[in-house]
């Protein structure tokens, strides 16, 4: 009996460190693949406000979601990270639009 | 009959095509750039929107629109709150710089009463030369450091500038020179073009709402608007020059400003001046 139950423990604890390890090993590739993620939504981001730059018409709250990614990556919050930099991406082209319907349109306002 | 039909074909296609770039080149004709009849609708559409409003009282911004501010701001003009900087200005416009020379030495007339030049369109470098930009010009030709366009030194300095050429209806002269016309014409889509988050343009808010309150403040109408720069302002605690105006107002829409006296700016200032001709400098002004 007491032979048994000290089996039954040996066993459980090298079930226990097995799970620890499968566990451990499935949540690295994970990680790495948030942080990739981040990287690549924050460059499509940079990208779409360096657009917006040249078209000389950047908006503030791109610079914030920029900042803000930047941010919660540094802490280590990918997720975070990611929805900031797709905000950022979205409002820079949103901008970018702005900029080059504008190009014409502001006609339309002008006092004749 | 063959020859025929094809010799008539080749008319038709030779008088569609003549048609045609016709047709492209009316299309693609730039329009004509025309400040003398842009300023003479610009004022018309002010004096037709505003009819009670006196032609040179809309150098007083939204105290030309609005009877309850306007009586707060005369009561307040016995006491004017840009009076500290007015003597500032005074002070160091006077002060001999390091070689012992002056901002007198810079700008015709010793730069007392005029104002209502500023800005010029400089056809030796091709570009807009508004006044801010010569004081700094002036300080770094004799060796001084350059002021910021936003802060009290410069917003002082104008403010005495100003104040000896009230009255003086602004004189803007945009020179036989495309360059110039290209400028006045950069400032002109400057004030209409959409801009920031939230999609306003100058003219959102100083063509079509002079006069409405956006939050707590009236709104002021563009003509004349530059008039009574440079401004105390209740909301700064402080004064502001034109450069500080241009920026908050960019900020305010959620744009990302330019730095101050760039060439948008700077053609912006040369529209805006441009268009106010004939009425009077009444800067320094108080602005809630």
């Amino acid at each position: 009996m007491k032979k048994l139950v000290k089996n039954l423990v040996r066993n459980l604890g090298f079930a226990a460190v097995l799970l620890a390890v499968l566990l451990l090993a499935g949540a690295m590739p994970a990680l790495a693949a948030s942080e990739q993620d981040y990287e690549a939504a924050f460059a499509a981001a940079a990208a779409a406000e360096k657009q917006a730059a040249w078209l000389r018409n950047e908006w503030t709250p791109t610079e914030a979601q920029l900042a803000a990614a930047k941010k919660a990556a540094a802490a280590g919050d990918f997720a975070a990270a990611i929805t900031a930099a797709k905000e950022a991406e979205a409002l820079a082209k949103a901008s970018v639009f702005q900029a080059t319907s504008e190009s014409e349109r502001w006609k339309d306002m002008e006092i004749r | 009959m063959h020859a025929r039909h094809i010799f008539l074909s080749a008319i038709a296609a030779l008088v569609g095509g003549v048609l045609a770039c016709v047709a492209a080149s009316a299309i693609a004709a730039p329009d004509k750039i025309d400040p003398a009849a842009d300023a003479k609708a610009f004022q018309k559409y002010f004096t037709d929107k505003f009819p009670q409003v006196k032609f040179e009282d809309f150098v007083n911004g939204p105290y030309s629109m609005n009877e309850d501010m306007r009586k707060q701001w005369e009561e307040k003009e016995q006491f004017p709150p840009y009076e500290f900087s007015l003597e500032a200005g005074k002070e160091v416009f006077a002060t001999p710089f390091g070689n012992g020379k002056t901002y007198a030495d810079c700008f015709p007339n010793g730069g007392l009463g005029i104002r209502q030049n500023y800005p010029y369109f400089d056809e030796k470098e091709g570009k807009v030369v508004t006044l801010e930009l010569a004081l700094n010009r002036c300080r770094e030709a004799n060796g001084e450091a350059p002021y910021s366009y936003v802060d009290d030194e410069m917003a002082s300095l104008t403010a005495y500038m100003a104040f000896t050429s009230r009255g003086k209806p602004f004189d803007i002269k945009i020179p036989n020179d495309p360059r110039a016309l290209q400028a006045y014409e950069n400032g002109k889509r400057y004030f209409y073009t959409r801009r920031g988050q939230l999609n306003f343009s100058c003219a959102t808010c100083h063509v079509q709402s002079p006069g409405e309150r956006i939050r707590a403040e009236v709104l002021a109408p563009a003509l004349g608007i530059l008039n009574a720069m440079p401004i105390y302002r209740s909301e700064w605690s402080g004064m502001g020059t034109i450069s500080r105006r241009l920026v908050t107002c960019n900020s305010q829409t959620r744009a990302v400003p330019l730095e101050p006296q760039s060439d948008e700016y700077r053609d912006l200032e040369y529209f805006l001046s441009y268009v106010s001709n004939g009425l009077p400098i009444s800067g320094p002004g108080a602005r809630p």
